[in-house]
């Protein structure tokens, strides 16, 4: 027994334990229950991620886009709007959307990739459509960074502002703010000209182009702010607001540093002050 | 009498006798008790607290001296190109060079005057001291003796003994400044019908803007089948690639905006007449104050023009429907040429851009 | 130890005197020194928003100087190839790659660039504070109104060296402005176009506008601002600083400390501190990142495209103004364009320029003023300035509505008219609150007079009453609190003569009496001593 006690346990051994219990539990749950993994493991062929993807869709998207995708009140047709659109809008989280209407916020993300690829082969076997670029297309390129500003200060910044910080549309719509998209969402939204944004097929934008307008929105975005802080790149009205509240409150503070009376001496301290004079008086 | 004015202060500050009884207060309770006595500041009384100061001050003082040559070394030894990078919380990525210099001389300047102010405020005199002002109107005697002289110049100068050289002074005076307004009409060529005209004309490529090289001399045109139904082009007259050193302006008035619409939801015949297959062309220039209106909403088919907000209903003939512009964006008739490109069928029916004088 | 009686020949020793001496042989400069040199300045805080303003101006000549000697003030296209890789190869304007130049290629230049811009947010808004502040203490009245003239002819000039200024870069943020100022031009009735042509050389944007605005920006508008600042700072010195009421303080004399030493001290310390802080701001906090907008296209722009926060008022007006225009025989009459642009801003700007002769009708009110007014005592003064910087401030937030809009989670469109409700409702309200609070703090200086500040301590009388102890004001405060006038309305002494025929000019004074009523019709009397007496000797409570 003595030997045992010996090898005292480490004080954080019980927390390697737990770690470890719930690595193996969650191996386990990902293993036999996560809902993905039977068509993770299965190798779809291309019939069975339509069906799969048709199944998904008649359970979440049905009630808006009607039961064949021929649309309703509540949302558009997505016959031809093709593999692109359902990835964008399912892979940002904006669909299924929580309610109808002009602008669709992003929110969480409900579907794994795998999931939204099939319901992306469903409606496109509805009617075709733009195809899912493939990453060669929105590979961020150094040498297309130029024109992509030039295009981007043309085409996308009078809704999505320079900086892409986004912008105000009519009625409470907005163009969202592009610093935290990801190139592929980007390349679909070109696209397929998701909600009220127009659409930049190939023939209007070449794939070149938005390849370059990618890499421009990508480059900028990794940028510092060479000056300083960046008060959220939005121009002159956060640089006036910054100036009148920081730089005002700065200023008079400093001013009234400069002309505040200055603190008087106590009275004991003056007391005690003439006392030593007159001690230094006496001894003189 | 005319309508005259009395005005009654009611200041009251007359000194008023001792009251008698109880509840004595000196007279004229509201008094000015004069400049309080002056209370001495530590560093009056406290030699070992004014020399704790005057470090402090030189401290100051010599701070502002290292920074200044900080200053000077950042500016050699910190290297200036996009590269090199300062990182800190929480202002986060941030150039080097810019950040040193910025640091080093304001530290520098702050410091000094810093130490100027503590010296002043801790070590010099602090006794507030009374001066006098003087009544700023002068004297009568003053004003009386300058109007003699100025009467005496005056007849000195036979002004009021010869009128007509006044009244001649004045007509040549007059009109001796309007030659500097006359030598300014050459600042600018007289407008003439230019505010009214565009590039476009019957025939006229009509080219996408995103195609243009980035030297402006090629770019290529739009055919029908370009455009899907919600699709937005800019584009601009074919002419702009050979205009020179006039691209600019010509672009500036001549820039348009193409959109596919659904013909079912364009709702006048002239604007599906002036289109093509539910292509409609329109002027890229807001109406208000010139900005390009170019936010387009394809479920709405609003154009928002991002300065002032003005709203435009493109499946509308471009009509108004909120915003301070008070006309209706111009529409291209536009059409298909032998060659398949979309051209302009004839040029615009009125002047585009910002409302003027003559426009009518 | 030699003293000199005044006629004696000092001989000076030290370098000092010796300079002063070489310079007083041939200036007279004695006399002046003698009158000056001890000069006393008051001591408050808010006497210093104007030396903000003086030391930003400094800041910006010397900042300025330095860009100029970089800046190529030219709209010929060139191909950028300097150091700002996403510009590369890109065709700009010279003006703006040389900006771009000064920013990436030059040491210390996107410092100077920076310093030079924060400096020139700096100079308007001390300009606006200081003004605020000279308006609220009534410092405006005689002796100093043309003082005022001068500031407001400062103010003005400020704006539009600001707005040149920052279009000197020619990026598409400020060549959008530019724009909009062509189109606020071509809207002026009769000779709209004519100016326009003239201004920019023909078409817009042309060639010849950037060239322009330089010789404005750095020659025309600096110099006339240098002589009327050094106009400005003459007449401060010439007749005396304004200094609150309070002991020892009268309106014949100046109470503070002498310029030698201290307020060299202090003031030469202030422009270190402000020129100090302006530089940090230069080197922590990004302002015009002008390679981020782009060279200026005129078929480009920017959602949330704003201009520097002095202009917002104007462009909030012209986002909120109904789309009204006349057209008639031939001819436009742009008043969307003209009302928020050039009528309404032209009322508000005259409106501050004559106050100072508007209210010396309204008071008639001719004596010299040199004890400045608490703004609590001038309610209706007061009051007017509030509204106005209501109105001002609903015009300036307007101007970013869509940046609202996008923070805030509403509608374009409801902010918008919400400030069109706001900007005649906001003032009328503000008006109405800021006189019942005025009011109410001269109630409260009334009763702190008559009965002491509370001291918080309770005392329970033999009865058993509760009631705290009031300690009595001293001396100074009492004087300070009843120094101030009570303004009267004035009365119309005659309205007509012994026939019955109407006074001359009677409109006129009719107006007047109303107005002296409406500004001291309702006020709060100062308490009298025999108040004074009879609360002191009725007990404190």
């Amino acid at each position: 027994m003595k030997s045992l006690s010996t090898r005292r346990r480490h004080p954080l051994a019980a927390f390697v334990v737990l770690a470890l219990a719930l690595a193996f539990a969650g191996t386990l749950f990902a293993a036999f229950l996560s809902p993905s993994s039977a068509s993770a493991d299965s190798g779809t062929s291309n019939a069975q991620a339509i069906a799969n993807g048709k199944a998904l869709y008649e359970t979440s998207c049905s009630s808006c886009h009607g039961q064949n995708a021929e649309g309703s009140s509540y949302g558009p047709s997505l016959v031809g709007s093709g593999a692109a659109a359902v990835d964008f809008q399912v892979s940002t989280g904006r669909m299924p959307a929580q309610q109808p209407g002009a602008q669709i916020q992003k929110k969480a993300v409900l579907y794994t990739q795998e999931q939204i690829d099939e319901m992306a082969a469903y409606i496109d076997s509805l009617g075709g459509g733009p195809a899912v670029p493939d990453s060669s297309k929105y590979q961020v390129d150094d040498n297309l960074v130029q024109l992509g500003g030039v295009l981007f200060r043309t085409t996308c910044s009078q809704c999505h502002n320079f900086a892409g910080e986004g912008g105000a549309l009519t009625d409470g719509k907005y163009a969202p703010s592009l610093t935290q998209t990801n190139p592929k969402a980007i390349y679909e939204a070109m696209l397929t000209g998701p909600q009220n944004m127009p659409n930049f097929p190939d023939s209007v934008i070449s794939p070149m182009e938005k390849q370059a307008i990618i890499s421009y929105i990508v480059t900028m975005r990794d940028e510092p702010n060479y000056g300083g802080a960046g008060l959220g790149r939005l121009g002159p009205t956060s640089e006036g607001l910054f100036i009148w509240t920081f730089g005002l409150i700065a200023l008079l503070l400093f001013a009234v540093w400069i002309a505040a009376h200055t603190t008087k001496a106590s009275a004991e301290r003056v007391a005690k002050a003439k006392a030593a004079t007159g001690a230094k008086g006496g001894k003189e | 009498m005319s309508g005259d004015m009395t005005h009654d202060e009611g200041h009251g500050s007359v000194a008023v006798e001792q009251e008698h009884g109880h509840g004595v207060v000196a007279e004229n309770p509201f008094a000015d008790p004069g400049l309080p006595e002056h209370q001495p500041r530590l560093t009056d009384i406290d030699e070992k607290v004014a020399r704790k100061s005057e470090r402090i001050v030189a401290g100051l003082f010599i701070l502002s001296a290292i920074a200044t040559i900080a200053f000077m070394v950042c500016y050699t030894e910190v290297p200036n190109n996009t590269a090199t990078i300062v990182n800190f919380f929480p202002i986060g990525a941030i150039s080097a060079s810019n950040f040193a210099l910025g640091l080093t001389l304001g530290v520098a300047l702050f410091s000094m005057g810093a130490g100027a102010i503590y010296w002043a405020r801790t070590l010099m005199t602090d006794v507030e001291l009374p001066q006098e002002r003087h009544l700023l109107e002068s004297a009568p005697a003053d004003k009386a003796a300058a109007a003699a002289e100025f009467q005496q110049g005056l007849e000195d100068s036979a002004w009021k003994q010869r009128p007509l050289i006044r009244r001649t002074l004045i007509g040549a005076m007059a009109v001796l400044p309007l030659p500097a307004l006359w030598i300014l009409r050459d600042l600018g060529p007289l407008p003439g019908t230019t505010q009214r005209q565009t590039a476009w004309t019957a025939g006229e490529l009509i080219i996408n803007d995103n195609s243009i090289s980035l030297d402006g001399t090629q770019g290529s045109g739009i055919k029908p089948e370009d455009l899907q139904v919600g699709t937005l082009v800019s584009a601009s007259p074919a002419a702009v690639l050979t205009a020179g050193d006039n691209a600019v302006d010509m672009m500036t008035m001549s820039a348009i905006l193409l959109v596919r619409m659904n013909p079912a939801d364009i709702k006048s015949q002239q604007e599906i007449d002036w289109g093509y297959e539910g292509i409609v062309a329109f002027s890229k220039i807001c109406t208000h104050v010139g900005c390009p209106v170019q936010l387009y909403e394809q479920q709405t088919h609003h154009m928002l023009c991002p300065c002032h907000q003005s709203t435009f209903d493109l499946s509308d003939n471009g009509r108004v429907v909120f915003g301070p512009a008070a006309r209706s964006l111009p529409q291209l008739p536009i059409t298909v040429n032998a060659d398949g490109y979309l051209v302009a069928k004839a040029g615009f029916d009125q002047p585009v851009g910002p409302s003027f004088w003559e426009r009518g | 130890m030699s003293t000199s009686t005044s006629n004696e020949e000092i001989v000076p020793t030290t370098l000092g005197g010796k300079a002063s001496d070489y310079l007083d042989q041939r200036l007279g400069i004695a006399g002046a020194a003698k009158k000056n040199l001890r000069k006393i300045f008051p001591d408050h805080w808010s006497f210093m928003l104007g030396e903000i303003c003086l030391y930003s101006f400094i800041i910006l000549l010397l900042s300025g100087i330095f860009l100029t000697l970089f800046f190529t003030p030219s709209m010929g296209e060139v191909t950028y190839n300097g150091s700002y890789t996403p510009l590369d190869g890109i065709k700009m304007s010279e003006a703006y790659a040389s900006t771009l130049n000064i920013s990436f290629d030059v040491r210390g230049g996107l410092l100077m660039r920076q310093i030079h811009h924060w400096a020139a947010l700096v100079f308007v808004m001390g300009i606006m504070v200081h003004m605020l502040r000279i308006f609220f203490t009534g410092a405006f009245r005689k002796p100093r109104e043309l003082n005022w003239l001068i500031g407001f002819t400062l103010f003005v000039l400020a704006l539009l060296e600001g707005f040149a200024g920052y279009s000197l870069p020619d990026d598409l943020l400020s060549g959008t402005g530019l724009r909009i100022m062509q189109g606020i031009i071509l809207s002026i009735p009769i000779v709209g176009t004519y100016l326009s042509y003239f201004f920019f050389g023909g078409l817009f944007p042309g060639h010849v506008l950037i060239p322009r605005l330089f010789t404005v920006h750095i020659l025309l508008v600096p110099g006339i601002i240098l002589a009327l600042i050094t106009a400005h700072l003459i007449l401060v010195f010439y007749q005396k600083h304004t200094q609150w009421a309070g002991p020892g303080r009268t309106n014949e004399n100046v109470v503070g400390l002498p310029l030698m030493p201290v307020y060299m001290a202090k003031a030469g310390g202030f422009f270190f501190v402000v020129f100090g802080f302006i530089a940090l701001l230069g080197g922590l906090v990004s302002i015009n990142p002008i390679w981020d907008y782009g060279p200026y296209v005129p078929t480009q722009i920017t959602a949330g495209s704003q201009p520097d926060f002095y202009i917002g008022f104007f462009e909030g007006a012209l986002r909120m103004m109904p789309n009204w225009e006349i057209n008639a025989w031939g001819h436009t009459l742009s008043l969307n364009i003209l009302i928020p642009a050039v009528v309404v801003p032209g009322i508000l700007f005259t409106g501050l320029a004559v106050y100072p002769f508007f209210e010396a009708w309204v008071t008639g009110d001719k004596r010299e003023h040199h004890i400045l007014d608490r703004p609590r005592n001038m309610p209706t003064r007061t009051a007017i300035g509030v509204a106005g910087i209501v109105f001002y401030g609903i015009g300036w937030i307007n101007g970013g509505n869509d940046l609202v809009a996008t923070h805030f989670n509403l509608s374009v469109e409801t902010i918008t008219w919400v400030d069109r409700v706001l900007i005649f409702v906001g003032p009328v309200f503000a008006f109405w609150l800021t006189r019942r609070i005025c009011f109410g703090l001269q109630r409260r200086d009334r009763d702190k007079v008559l009965h002491g500040r509370e001291s918080g301590i309770i005392t329970r009388s033999p009865e058993g009453q509760f009631s705290e102890i009031h300690t009595p004001l001293p001396q100074g405060d009492l004087h300070k609190l009843t120094a101030h006038d009570v303004h009267r309305p004035l009365t119309l002494t005659e309205v007509t003569d012994s026939n019955g025929v109407p006074a001359p000019k009677l409109r006129l004074a009719k107006l007047r009496a109303r107005a002296t009523r409406w500004y001291f019709g309702e006020r709060v009397e100062k308490p009298t001593e025999e108040e004074y007496r009879h609360a002191v000797s009725s007990g404190h409570h």
